[in-house]
């Protein structure tokens, strides 16, 4: 195929060959495929995804009974810190960034992404932060220990006296897996705005490309904030440096602010993806257009512009004058609208449709449904003096597992499920998938629920021991933790076996509605022989328009 | 084609009505979920509570059992691979479906922001000490049996100093230091909050009340114990190593026993408390074989008139 320049950018003059990956090795080395680089980061952060859920079960292993008695306090300090960062920038982040990369340009119709190249750097920068984290466990002193926030002064104590440190690695690893967001930001928003296929205005992309397009645009106002937090940090550590440093005069709250400026954010910019696989998975499987598109778009881009004027909710307790407490605690609530909106949709889009459970519409129900409980549990959190009681206990912790286990993680597998087959060409096991799905909902609920009466009880977030009152709540949240690392064998399984002897699948399996199900299992490398044109809106079930003017349905 | 239509309407208000009781049932089970109420403050943030959970059991109750609905009736046949209705908009039901959660927000925001007027536990003493007036008032319309002056002037000042890892309550009246905290009911206490090294949280559950503590700022916290018993202080804010142990004993007393209390810590010479992060970590350090990672040392245990 020669280049075809789609609005004055050019393709990469490369050799292909029409085929599709066919090599295991491929998968392993530089590849500027979107494709490639797209499962690239699906099974790199499903690895780290299993790290961090080693330290959790080590963390429920420790809080099955009142004592710490499993592991020594630092240990335990040690796991809380890199569960939560593992989790978000090692599995959230880089897994949705996977599934962005595979998807925008067969959805927006274009044969990769804007700069390949950028891409495969800003990937091969994931497994580098992972090294480093991971690297850091064998520094003197251990890991990191001062939370996933890192605040000051405790993150600026370091015992052991030494130059390289967990903590000095940390920031760094953060820094580096800012820089690879910013460029993956660049990216995106460059591929959506300029590489749609003629025919493709705003109003007629998928959701899921609006949330992805929102979500990338909060990265781009954020991550600045984050990094220049995180430089600041690195050098009171090295340089001696007095930016929030109390015992020199700084102010450890303005750290608080430039960390959640981002650090709110960045919840959004991992649910807006997800809230983009849902609108793309309810309808297929209710087999009904997606109720109120356009109210559904544009709910994105208000999350993400929302989602910028509401980090102090994070600091209601943290030496915040009164007036300011109020004022974000209006703005944080009015996230819920354009949120209940979208449920809203996703509802009346199931309403009266002709369902079918496959697995991917099990996780994303089951997903809905939790999402719908932590949204109430986040309404309870915005409400000021509610908050001061609930702050920093367990309740939080329930509210953002119902969050990131709940919604974000089970929403992935939804995913999974369902771009299998075109990502693969081959099928998955249902029954297989089923019984992951009931491990996962039902170990999920046990493991996170308990945690609301624990946090109402007062029974507070990252401490390795606590009064024994709290001793039956949280064994029932040990073996429903311990249900859920298990729920991921029968996936890997699954996967593994479907991947290599699984049925071949046709380009369509589930009579989808979408120009990725219009290339075969597995998509040609550059995707369309021909860039289609498109004439009509998305999720056309039920009329009989057809999508494109040039490619066959 | 009638029949069916008030059939409809009789289930769908048959649903709403049995959704409506469960949820002011669940809302009233919210206040066995939480510590004893033992400060006025707590009275208030339960009532609170319990409207929240109320509203968000209905809401939640309202989206499952509709999606529950559809996930049990109107499942494809097998083989029926046709599409369903393609209904995608409706302008009215979409305006609705914006006001109410608009409308939802401002209740909820506005019952918040009385509650915590009517708090008044003030927060950061570079404020301004904003007395409302109104405020108080409603506090005192309260249908408990309050005494007058539960939210009014404070009349209890004490000190508090969290340090790694531990609390040293001083009441600069008497000179007195202890690492009980000690307070007389119904009397407004007046804390100043003061950290030596890193952030900590002041957080009593059964007060329902914290409050961060910042190294370099003087923090005035406001409240009014209303039961007697005894309580666990804990630290809210991540301090590190031994955080978890970072705890002390509350007694709210009536104000005779408590100035008996004060009077007696007077008369003890300062001895050293006990002190658990100090004492655990004088056990690991003498481990043949260290098991964890270094750490800072606890700051030393204090020296205090009533170790409690
Ligand atoms: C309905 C929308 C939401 C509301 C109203 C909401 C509200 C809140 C509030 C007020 C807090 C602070 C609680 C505290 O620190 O005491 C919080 C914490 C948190 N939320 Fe949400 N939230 C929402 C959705 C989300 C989403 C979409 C995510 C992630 C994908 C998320 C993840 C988190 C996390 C990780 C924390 C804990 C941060 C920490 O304390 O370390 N939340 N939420
Ligand atoms: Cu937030
Ligand atoms: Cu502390």
């Amino acid at each position: 195929m020669t280049n075809v320049p789609i609005e004055g950018i050019l393709l990469p003059d490369e050799k292909h060959n029409h085929e599709s990956p066919s090599n295991w090795k491929e998968y392993f080395s530089f590849s500027t495929d979107h494709k490639v680089i797209g499962i690239q980061y699906l099974v790199t952060s499903f690895f780290f995804f299993l790290v961090g859920g080693i330290f959790a079960m080590v963390m429920r292993g420790e809080l099955m009974t009142p004592e710490s008695d499993l592991v020594d306090r630092t240990v335990y300090n040690g796991m809380f810190t890199m569960h939560g960062t593992v989790m978000l920038f090692l599995w959230t982040f880089p897994s949705l960034v996977g599934f962005a990369n595979y998807l925008v340009p067969l959805m927006i119709g274009a044969r990769d992404m804007a700069f390949p190249r950028l891409n495969a750097v800003a990937f091969w920068m994931v497994p580098v932060v992972g090294i480093l984290m991971m690297g850091s466990f064998f520094v003197p002193g251990g890991p990191a220990q001062a939370g996933w926030w890192s605040y000051p002064p405790v993150s600026l104590q370091n015992p052991t006296g030494n130059l390289i440190n967990g903590q000095v690695i940390w920031l760094l690893a953060v820094a580096i897996s800012g820089v690879s967001s910013i460029m993956g930001a660049v990216n995106f928003v460059t591929t959506i705005v300029k590489m749609r296929a003629p025919g493709m205005g705003f109003f007629k992309m998928p959701l899921f490309v609006w949330t992805v397009f929102s979500a990338q645009i909060i990265q781009l106002f954020g991550l600045p904030a984050l990094t220049a937090g995180a430089v600041m940090l690195l050098l009171d550590l090295t340089a001696g440096t007095a930016f929030f440093d109390p015992a020199k005069g700084g102010n450890p709250v303005m750290f608080e602010h430039y960390f959640w400026f981002y650090s709110h954010p960045a919840v959004y910019v991992i649910i807006l993806p997800i809230f983009g696989i849902f609108s793309e998975i309810f309808p297929v499987y209710s087999r009904k257009p997606l109720f109120g598109y356009k109210v559904v778009a544009v709910s994105s881009i208000l999350i993400a512009i929302v989602s910028g004027i509401v980090w102090v909710h994070h600091m209601y307790v943290s030496g915040t004058p009164g007036w300011m407490r109020l004022i974000f605690m209006l703005t944080t609530m009015f996230v819920s609208v354009p949120t209940g909106i979208k449920v809203f949709a996703w509802v009346a889009t199931i309403w009266g449709g002709k369902l079918r459970l496959t697995t991917p519409m099990l996780f994303a129900l089951g997903a809905l449904i939790m999402f719908v409980f932590a949204g109430i549990t986040g309404i309870m959190l915005s409400s000021v003096p509610v908050d001061v009681h609930v702050n920093n206990t367990y309740f939080v912790v329930g509210h953002f597992h119902y969050v990131l286990y709940g919604t974000v993680t089970m929403g992935l597998y939804a995913a999974i499920y369902h771009w299998f087959p075109k990502m693969t060409g081959r099928m998955y096991s249902e029954s297989w998938g089923k019984i992951h799905f009931w491990l996962a909902f039902i170990g999920t609920n046990l493991n996170f629920l308990p945690m609301h009466p624990l946090g109402l009880q007062g029974m507070l977030r990252r401490v390795a021991s606590y009064a024994p009152e709290y001793t039956f709540w949280n064994i029932i949240a040990s073996l429903g933790g311990f249900l859920l690392g298990m729920s991921t064998l029968p996936f890997i399984f699954n996967m593994v076996i479907s991947w290599m002897q699984g049925e071949k699948a046709p380009a369509n399996p589930w009579r989808a509605i979408g120009l990725e199900w219009l290339v075969s299992s597995p998509p040609p490398v550059e995707n369309f022989e021909e860039i289609p044109i498109i004439i009509s809106e998305p999720y056309g079930y039920g009329k009989s328009e057809p999508l494109t003017a040039n490619l066959s349905e | 084609m009638k029949i069916q239509k008030i059939l409809n309407i009789l289930t769908l208000l048959t649903g709403a009505i049995a959704i409506t009781v469960i949820s002011l049932w669940i809302g009233q089970q919210a206040y066995s979920w939480l510590p004893p109420q033992a400060a006025a403050e707590s009275l208030l943030i339960d009532d609170l509570i319990s409207f929240l959970v109320t509203l968000g059991s209905f809401i939640f109750l309202g989206v499952t059992s509709t999606l529950m609905y559809s996930v049990i009736f109107h499942r494809a046949v097998k083989d029926d691979f046709t599409d369903g209705p393609p209904i995608e908009g409706n302008i009215t039901l979409e305006v609705v479906w914006t006001a109410i959660p608009i409308l939802l927000v401002f209740w909820i925001a506005g019952y918040s922001y009385q509650v915590y007027e009517q708090m008044g536990i003030q927060g950061p003493s570079e404020l301004v000490h904003l007395h409302n007036p109104l405020a108080m008032q409603s506090a005192h319309a309260e249908p408990n049996d309050l005494p007058a002056n539960a939210l009014a002037e404070p009349v209890e000042k004490i000190d508090v100093l969290a340090k790694q890892w531990a609390w040293v309550f001083h009441y600069p009246e008497k000179d007195i230091t202890s690492t009980e905290l000690h307070l007389p009911s119904d009397r407004r206490i007046r804390l100043a909050l003061k950290s030596q090294d890193v952030l900590h949280g002041f957080y009593i559950p059964a007060f329902r009340l914290k409050q961060d503590i910042i190294p370099n700022h003087a923090i005035d916290f406001e409240f009014t114990p209303i039961r007697a018993g005894k309580y666990r202080l804990t630290d809210s804010q991540y301090s590190g190593t031994y955080f978890a142990t970072m705890q002390a004993n509350v007694v709210v007393e009536s104000p005779e026993n408590y100035q008996q209390w004060l009077a007696q810590a007077a008369t003890q010479k300062p001895s050293v408390a006990k002190n658990q992060a100090a004492s655990e970590y004088a056990q690991t350090s003498h481990q043949s074989v260290q098991t964890g990672w270094v750490t800072v040392p606890p700051a030393a245990p204090p020296l205090v008139n009533s170790p409690g």
